[in-house]
């Protein structure tokens, strides 16, 4: 762990000046940013302690969209009342991630901006291009058990390990950032990127740029959901695979359908196209096995791995199933309908 | 005997020690403060095998708090012989020695310990540290080794090799109707005890040291410390009163003691070292092995060849052993048996202990085999396991002092339902879950070692019972004051125990499952000694109403000393003292093996494990429902900390059948998922119901106390019994652990 300056801004402005140098560093629950400075691997020159920001609340805006503060607690915003009713597949996502102590501590902003989970990024005395640019990466030809297995570059082949984004790409969800030049709203499926050359970026904000809240449109899904998280343990583990599935079905015929995966890819994965396919088709398991198949038609293994496409394949049917059925998973039934 | 109803054996009693734990009054190695004290960080090497070419610790020294950097430059003279390095337990070979040289022999090797006024400054300024290599090819991989694989040359102390054969199994195995012959590979497991290892050496002046140390044996590590650095043992003791886990990594002395003494006396200074978790992934662990075993049966299933050949792994510098074939030539009656034990040295730490070592392997894949082989006969799994019992230890031609084996059988099957089983596979169904429902047996030693104790009688009625065991979780602080307490009738607040310091009366290390049956027999031996001591001492005084006893005729109990056929007619034991002009009697306590009733006889406990799984086959995931382990263990001295034992075995075993398994980048030698994170253990979620039952079984030979243990048999038989029920839910058989989600899915489907 290297030295660094601490300072604890109490208002946005101050936060955003104090993080406007490339080394600075927001802490927020800390419970990732500083077990990766203890690895060494993040070597922050400041650590800019937003705590004392206020931007803890859970509204409802006057659109009826969810309006989360980044520094709402995954606990606070999976237990909200109003999410647990309307946003139920986000709250499900949030509560299949992590332990509990975990998410008392974690908050939505650093959700989104937790770092891959590759076992080489945290191994600084191994090649990883997005702890060292140019160092190569280990992971292809290594130990590749968790990565990607969509969208992966020659460079990088990487995960986003989040299971809250993936319920949030699913649901349309906005980030509001403010930054040195103002503020901007980036699509939550444009948040994250692919590695490309460039895998030191997880994601489009800028330097200088502080999450201050996301946003939910409502969404209109009723009980047909569900956040199907597969991994190696029944708990307190990364998925492996995770699926957001959302429908709006009519007599049996689906009006609109939502599909986002964890665990494949660099970013929280979704497939317009596919998503757009399901439309005004009968549910039915055919259907999703082809949508399946379409979704994961560029996939690739990297050895470890390989077993992850058909365990996809098979992860987004069954969750297909359920929204269908409008039978959700249940975070705390370990058997899985 | 005693003439009043049994108190503290036996019952379920609460931990002494609970209170101070949950409370956070029980000190760890890493708690003990110490004035002036310094931190040692350790910085491991990053390449598998090869030479240090040069090392820049400039930065690093010139780091604020940096005290000094110890290396194989100017690391202090240690011991020159090997033999001065080998502790109780360790294997033929030549130990490891930190900073002994620029060699590096595995991935994570210490390298240097950086000293600092905080712990902070020096693991910060370790990260300055810059190593250049010299690097030499490195194999980590078990696959590769497996045809290099040697019959070790000389043999570990304590540990038998594979029997002779008996009979003619190649020869058998071609003639029997019905056989199978089956590769199996365990992976390495590692330890990882919630507690990290961690050593705080206080520097006392005048030559003395009292150094508190994660370790199972403090006079184990004691004498590593006098031996390696050839201090006078008077001046150094070693104290470990508390200790949050081990399961066998804290056998032999772990790296962070040398350093922390050798910087102590370099530095003149107290210095406290820990480990990391992920250094932690760097020191022993469970070999990796593979297995092939090969059993055939006449057509009533009676076993009529049994083979069974190992290849586990070690390191280049020691040829660590354990039993892992021996179990296949005495769980089950058979003629013809072969059995063969090779080592393959691959570029890691030397392994170690790990709960049950050997058998938790070697158990795991006989008893995965001879499942297979009931299902190719088409005779249940529990009634072939039956059919083939040996009632004596074919190994050694001994008789076994007791085996309720059968009555493990019947009564866990009797607990677990296992009559309602539907005999073929895929039959049982819940929802989209296949149920599977699977046996094993389990088997470990019920040893007993060398141990002393003494018993201190005060003059206040109070005793106090001490002897240098540990308690590693297991319960040894409760079952000893328990033994204390029914020797003197008094109740639990009246016994002090004192264990886990290297001046206590001699004790082994604390691993085998032995610390019940040696140490408690030891103090029940003090204790007799005592109550001796006290009866010859009543009776010498005038007017004593023992006068016309004999030792046999008195029972000692809350605090008084009477006949048992008139309990009005005795003293209390502060009467007596005081005429005695006593402050207390001490006594000592001595167990050793019976060497001549060895001759004849063995001991062993025994159990039997039923596991339900549900297996949502689709999706190849799995969960344990249910699982019953009975166990024969002798007596029970404490069912609470008993069953505690044997839950945490289970819970391993299951951690063994599904989750453990250290990734090795075998192109880096490294093992990549070394924290808890993505190294898995069970989580709350993988664990259902366990039901420990444990069956009657009176032994009066094992140990005087009629113990055997039970710190080890809950892990065998639990991955097996695991691995059969998924076999029995799904038809599919993976014989790979841990049976992870990909090995489910590739398996190729029952047609
Ligand atoms: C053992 C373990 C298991 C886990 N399992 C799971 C799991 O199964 N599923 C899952 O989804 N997650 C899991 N997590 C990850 C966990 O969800 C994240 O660590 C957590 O959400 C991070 O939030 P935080 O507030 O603690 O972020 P911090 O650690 O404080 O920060 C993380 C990053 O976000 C940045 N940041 C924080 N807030 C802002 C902001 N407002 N604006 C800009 N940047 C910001 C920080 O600068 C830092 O780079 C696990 C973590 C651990 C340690
Ligand atoms: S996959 Fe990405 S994070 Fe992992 S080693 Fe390669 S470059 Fe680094």
């Amino acid at each position: 762990m290297n030295r660094f300056e601490y300072i604890r801004p109490a208002t946005v402005a101050d936060a955003i000046a104090a993080l406007n140098e490339p080394a600075a560093r927001a802490l927020a629950g800390g419970t990732n940013l500083v077990d990766l400075m203890k690895y060494d691997v993040a070597q922050p020159s400041r650590l800019v302690d937003i705590n004392r920001l206020p931007l803890k609340s859970i509204e409802i805006t006057s659109g009826g969209a969810l309006r989360i503060g980044a520094l709402v607690t995954n606990t606070d915003l999976a237990w909200h009342q109003d999410v647990r009713e309307k946003w139920p597949i986000l709250s499900s996502a949030i509560l299949a991630g992590a332990s509990p102590q975990l998410r008392n501590a974690a908050t939505a902003g650093g959700n989104l901006m937790q770092r891959t989970r590759c076992y080489y990024f945290y191994d600084p005395s191994t090649a990883c291009n997005k702890r060292q640019p140019g160092s190569g990466c280990s992971a292809i030809g290594g130990v590749n058990r968790i990565h990607a297995i969509l969208g992966a570059s020659d460079s990088c082949i990487a995960v986003h390990p989040s299971d809250m984004c993936v319920a949030m790409v699913a649901l349309d969800a906005s980030v509001e950032v403010e930054g040195p030049e103002g503020k901007r709203s980036i699509p939550m499926s444009g948040f994250h990127r692919l590695p490309g050359g460039e895998p030191e970026r997880d994601n489009t904000l800028k330097v200088g740029e502080l999450i201050t809240s996301i946003i939910i449109p409502e969404p209109h899904f009723g009980a047909h959901h569900t956040y199907l998280k597969i991994r190696d343990r029944l708990s307190y583990a990364f998925a492996l695979i995770s699926v957001a599935a959302a429908l709006r079905v009519d007599e049996g015929v689906i009006q609109d359908a939502r599909i986002a995966l964890g665990g494949v890819a660099h970013k929280p994965w979704r497939d317009f196209d596919a998503e757009k396919s399901l439309k005004g088709e009968r549910v039915g398991t055919q259907g999703f096995t082809q949508v399946a198949d379409f979704i994961l038609r560029d996939a690739k293994g990297q050895g470890d791995n390989d077993f992850k496409i058909e365990l996809a394949r098979r992860a987004i049917v069954r969750a297909l199933e359920q929204a269908a059925a409008g039978t959700p998973q249940d975070q705390a039934d370990k058997s899985i309908h | 005997m005693s003439v009043g109803e049994i108190t503290h054996i036996g019952r379920p009693t609460n931990r002494v020690d609970g209170r101070l734990k949950v409370t956070g009054q029980a000190h760890y190695a890493a708690e003990y403060p110490a004035d002036d004290l310094l931190y040692g960080y350790i910085v491991g090497s990053t390449i598998a095998a090869g030479r240090i070419a040069a090392m820049h610790l400039d930065a690093a020294r010139q780091f604020p708090g940096v005290v000094e950097i110890f290396t194989h430059e100017n690391r202090s003279k240690a011991a020159w012989l090997d033999r001065s390095w080998r502790d109780e337990v360790a294997p033929p070979g030549h130990p490891f020695r930190p900073l002994h040289s620029d060699r590096i022999l595995f991935d994570g090797q210490p390298v240097a310990l950086i000293v600092a006024e905080t712990f902070e400054a020096a693991r910060d300024a370790g990260s300055l540290i810059r190593i250049a290599y010299d690097v030499d090819a490195h194999c980590t991989e078990l696959e590769a080794k497996r045809a290099e694989a040697y019959v070790p040359p000389e043999q570990r102390s304590g540990i038998p090799p594979p029997p002779d054969p008996r009979g003619d199994a190649e020869q058998a195995f071609q003639d029997a109707p019905v056989k199978i012959s089956r590769d199996y590979r365990v992976n390495a497991e590692h330890h990882n005890p919630m507690e990290m290892f961690a050593t705080t050496c206080v520097f006392e002046g005048d030559g003395k040291l009292t150094i508190y140390d994660k370790t199972q044996g403090s006079q184990n590590a004691q004498g590593y410390v006098t031996s390696v650095f050839g201090l006078r043992s008077k001046d150094v003791r070693l104290v470990n009163h508390y200790v949050g886990g081990a399961f066998g990594a804290g056998l032999r002395p772990q790296h962070q003691l040398f350093f922390a003494v050798m910087a102590s006396l370099e530095l003149q200074r107290s210095v406290r070292v820990s480990l990391t978790r992920a250094q932690m992934f760097h020191i022993g662990y469970r070999p990796d092995s593979y297995h092939t075993v090969s059993l055939a049966a006449d057509r009533d299933g009676r076993l009529q060849s049994i083979m069974h050949d190992a290849v586990a792994s070690t390191s280049h510098y020691e040829d660590y052993q354990e039993a892992v074939v021996n179990w296949s030539g005495m769980m089950y009656h058979c003629d013809n048996v072969k059995l063969t034990y090779q080592l393959a040295k691959l570029d890691t730490a030397t392994p170690c202990d790990m709960r049950a070592p050997g058998a938790a392997i070697g158990v795991t894949a006989l008893e995965c085999a001879l499942d297979e082989l009931s299902y190719e006969l088409g005779i249940g799994p529990l009634e072939i396991r039956r059919i083939n019992f040996a009632s004596k230890d074919e190994n050694t031609k001994k008789q076994f002092t007791s085996k309720a084996l059968l009555e493990c059988y019947s009564e866990g099957a009797a607990a677990f339902g296992w009559e309602k089983r539907s005999p073929k596979p895929r039959a049982m169904r819940e929802g989209r879950e296949l149920i599977g429902w699977g046996v094993s047996t389990g088997m470990w030693d019920a040893f007993l070692q060398k141990a002393q104790a003494t018993a201190t009688l005060k003059v206040d009625g109070t005793l106090e019972v001490a002897t240098a065991a540990s308690d590693i979780g297991t319960g040894t602080w409760t079952i000893l004051t328990q033994i204390g307490a029914e020797a003197f009738g008094l109740p639990l607040e009246d016994v002090q125990a004192r264990i886990g310091d290297s001046t206590l009366p001699m004790s082994p290390v604390e691993g085998g499952s032995w610390t019940a049956a040696s140490n408690g027999s030891a103090v029940q031996a003090a204790c007799d000694a005592v109550k001796h001591s006290l009866f010859k001492q009543a009776r010498k005084m005038a007017n004593s109403p023992l006068a016309d006893a004999s030792f046999e005729d008195v029972e000692v109990r809350d605090q008084r000393i009477f006949r048992k056929d008139d309990p009005a007619r005795g003293l209390s034991v502060f009467e007596v003292m005081h005429a005695a002009e006593l402050k207390e009697i001490t006594e000592q306590g001595k167990v050793s093996p019976n060497l001549r009733q060895m001759l004849k006889y063995t001991s062993y406990t025994h159990s039997a494990v039923f596991a339900e799984v549900r297996v949502d086959e689709y999706l190849g995931v799995v969960r344990v429902t249910r699982v019953v382990c009975a166990a024969a263990a002798g007596k029970i001295l404490n069912p609470k900390t008993a069953r505690s034992q044997i839950l945490g075995g289970v819970v391993m075993g299951i951690g063994m059948a599904l989750h453990e398994e250290a990734m090795t980048d075998h192109r880096l030698g490294k093992i990549m998922n070394a924290n808890l994170g993505e190294y898995h253990v069970p989580a709350h979620a993988d664990i259902e119901d366990i039901e420990v039952i444990f069956v009657d079984e009176k032994d009066d030979k094992v140990s005087p106390l009629g113990v055997k243990g039970l710190g080890e048999i809950g892990i065998v038989g639990t991955a097996s019994a695991v691995a059969n029920a998924i076999f029995h839910a799904t038809g599919v058989r993976v014989r790979d652990f841990p049976i992870t989600i990909d090995k489910i899915l590739n398996a190729p489907r029952p047609s």
